[in-house]
């Protein structure tokens, strides 16, 4: 199956020995991470087979798409709104950056000591490895976080970027005429790129797709509020990575039907793991594909994952059902820009709303205890972990800081930091 | 009588075996850990149960723990070396609210409770900055023994300062400061005192509570255990053996798991 493949990835200028090295591992990795996992859902077959054509189907259905006069946008963060994209009639696809597989093409250009996710978003493009990428019409980055502002400054050399300035202080007025004006440019510029103007019916249609999609993962984490959960902290956090990704109307319809079997399973009480297990969140920065690094380790030491603060997690539904009930697109729009402000990024400033969710999700989710999870040198999550350990404390839920990047190095030493956390919790 | 139980602590740099008997500590042993720690913990509990003058055999339940613990198949249980560390130290010393433990390649800060319970800890990052495995290059460096080490913080009237704390860095840092001609004392104390600083910033994250106990290869060097007393305005406790007590926390660990399955 995987030889139909190559002419398509050497059309799009893949790099083949180095993606076969690629291609070569990732089975590999799934097989110990995922397949592994005892009592998976079956539902979770539909992810596994994304997964195992990662390059492969997904790819040649934007290259269709492509083919039938669509446009292929990229993007890296949160803050650019999919239901823009989807009224433009472009399709929109995340990328991922969640392996250290390009981290020397990356150091040609960039510093060897920053974020590994910034470092991976470059390297996949600089290594042209990705059929994602090199099938994307466009690049939209944002300015979040100064690594990735720049890091986008870079990677305009090597394919068209365009940057949404995201404000900083959410809560002001001018933050939102700010944002809005932002979403009214890219509205502009998706525009000049697919050659379509954005309608009303465009964006009540988009944003009732992105409604529902965000509906069903809200269903899926509620789930794992169950004692004990009927599905796994890997495997959420895969169908989340999945999300960035995949079609979004064939994704709702798949994650229904996953919600489905988790409800059949809560019902009869089955669980991926035994009652006694410790219940834990993560909360932090964003886990690329195939970045399964924490949950793996958290979960191979006999604990459960049961929700993520995270972009991969609760963050990603942050912006709640969006109304479209307006009748301008201008309106429609400010609906979205406002909705889209309610991400609680560590970009922002006082972002005491990050702080608020994870008290409350702690409450809410029973957890036993909270992994702080930072990338090496993301300074915005590093420095929130001292606020978040205060309010956190006041609750008596037990916080653990890790802080780490995609090399296996530390992988002992923060197993033991996780398995001491465990036992300390046990006690 | 209690049955004869063992602990085994395969570290970064030593393997240690402690022989538990009625609550006595019969026998023990510490080797360098090497390339092979499976092989390693099998030789530390053969020299732990000489010494106990026990037959190996006669050995109702092992705990590994440390880094080697899953090179350990041959243990019944495997328990973190920072439970361990915790549980040995209370064992030794019941008012004992705080565990510094430096070894080879980490140094932790354990915060436990009246009933010797973690309720938290810190551990340094992956850099093996501030720990036994520097001392050690900076040892030889510098051509010094552990004693000549631990002296000079005593005698040393103008420790060096020592602005790196990367153990590479810090290397050349030490032979640029032998080139100028500074003596090797005041570098030894010098690097004692970074590494003091740091354990003490870990200490102080935490928030300090008394009283505070030091464990790990690394108490052995009572310049260091002096420094880290002023910097932390405290006095600190050192078990006679500082380096066994995390074998000790899991032989004790290894004792609690025999009276749950007898209960059970
Ligand atoms: N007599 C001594 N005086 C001073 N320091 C000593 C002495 N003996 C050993 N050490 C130090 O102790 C360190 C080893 O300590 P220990 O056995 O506690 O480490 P470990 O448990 O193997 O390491 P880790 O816990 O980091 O994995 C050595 O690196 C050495 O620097
Ligand atoms: S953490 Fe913030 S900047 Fe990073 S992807 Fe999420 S929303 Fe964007
Ligand atoms: S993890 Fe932090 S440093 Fe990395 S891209 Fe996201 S916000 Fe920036
Ligand atoms: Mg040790």
């Amino acid at each position: 199956m995987e030889t139909d493949y190559r002419k398509m990835w050497e059309d799009l200028g893949i790099n083949m020995e180095k993606h076969d090295q690629l291609l070569a591992v990732l089975p590999f990795v799934y097989r110990n991470v995922y397949l592994s996992q005892k009592n998976r859902p079956k539902a979770m077959e539909y992810y596994d087979f994304v997964v195992s054509g990662v390059h492969g189907i997904r790819v040649k259905e934007l290259l269709d798409a492509k083919d039938a006069g669509k446009k292929v946008v990229a993007y890296f963060c949160l803050y650019v709104p999919e239901e823009l994209v989807i009224a433009s009639n472009a399709v929109l696809v995340g990328l991922c950056g969640g392996s250290n597989f390009t981290d020397q093409e990356a150091e040609e250009v960039l510093p060897r000591n920053i974020c590994p996710l910034i470092k991976a978003s470059y390297g996949f493009k600089a290594a042209r490895i990705c059929p994602y990428f090199q099938a994307a019409d466009i690049c939209v980055g944002e300015t979040t976080c100064d690594g990735k502002k720049k890091m986008y400054e870079l990677l305009s050399e090597l394919c068209p970027t365009y940057t949404v300035e995201v404000p900083q202080k959410p809560d002001t007025e001018q933050a939102r005429e700010l944002f809005y004006r932002e979403m009214m440019a890219l509205k502009s510029k998706l525009e000049e790129i697919t050659g379509h103007k954005i309608t009303v019916q465009d964006l009540k249609k988009s944003i009732g797709i992105v409604n529902a999609k965000r509906a069903v993962l809200d269903q899926l984490i509620s789930t794992r509020k169950a004692v004990p959960p009927p599905i796994s902290g890997k495997d959420s956090l895969l169908v989340f990575q999945i999300a960035f990704y995949d079609d979004p109307q064939r994704f709702t319809q798949k994650t229904k039907e996953l919600v489905e079997e988790l409800q059949e399973r809560i019902k009869n009480k089955v669980g991926v793991v035994d009652e006694s297990a410790p219940r834990i969140m993560v909360s932090g920065c964003p886990m690329a594909i195939p970045n399964w690094k924490l949950h793996h380790i958290v979960e191979s030491s006999g604990a459960v994952i049961v929700v993520e603060e995270s972009c991969v997690g609760t963050r990603y539904t942050s912006m709640g059902q969006i109304d479209n009930s307006a009748n301008t697109v201008e309106d429609l729009i400010r609906a979205i820009s406002d909705a889209y402000l309610n991400i609680h990024c560590s970009c922002f400033t006082p972002n005491i709303g990050r702080v608020e969710d994870v008290v409350r999700l702690a409450k809410e989710f029973k957890v036993d205890g909270v992994i702080h999870y930072s990338l090496q040198t993301c300074h915005g999550y590093n420095i929130e972990a001292a606020k978040m350990e205060k309010s956190l404390k006041k609750i008596n839920v037990p916080m653990l800081k890790i802080e780490t990047d995609y090399s296996n190095e530390d992988v002992g030493q923060i197993t033991t930091r996780v398995e001491a956390f465990l036992e300390m919790i046990r006690k | 009588m209690d049955a004869v139980v063992v602990g085994l602590d395969i570290g970064s740099a030593s393997t240690k075996a402690v022989v538990l008997k009625d609550s006595q500590i019969v026998g023990y042993a510490i080797l360098s850990t090497g390339f092979n720690p499976q092989y390693s913990g099998i030789r530390a509990i053969g020299e732990a149960c000489e010494k106990a003058g026990i037959n190996p055999k006669d050995v109702v339940y092992t705990v590994a723990t440390g880094y080697g613990r899953i090179n350990a198949p041959f243990a019944n249980s495997r328990v973190t070396e920072i439970t361990c560390h915790a549980k040995g130290a209370f064992f030794t010393n019941n008012r004992a609210r705080t565990v510094i433990d430096v070894g080879g390649q980490d140094s932790k800060v354990i915060s436990i409770d009246e009933k010797g319970r973690v309720v938290d800890f810190q551990m340094n990052d992956r850099c093996a900055a501030g720990t036994g495995r520097f001392l050690e290059v900076m040892m030889r460096t510098l051509d010094m023994n552990y004693e000549e080490m631990s002296q000079a913080v005593i005698n040393s009237e103008n420790p060096s300062k020592i602005s790196n704390m990367c153990t590479v860095f810090a290397e050349s840092e030490v032979i640029s400061l032998l080139a100028k001609g500074e003596r090797r004392e005041n570098i030894a104390a010098g690097l004692c005192h970074s590494i003091s600083e740091r354990i003490a910033t870990m200490v102080k994250r935490i928030g300090l509570k008394e009283e505070v106990i030091m464990t790990g290869g690394v108490a052995k060097n009572r310049g260091i255990v002096k420094l880290l007393e002023n910097k932390l305005n405290t006095k600190i406790s050192v078990p006679k053996e500082p380096q066994i007590i995390g074998a000790l926390g899991a032989a004790l660990e290894a004792k609690e798991a025999i009276l749950k399955i007898k209960q059970s």
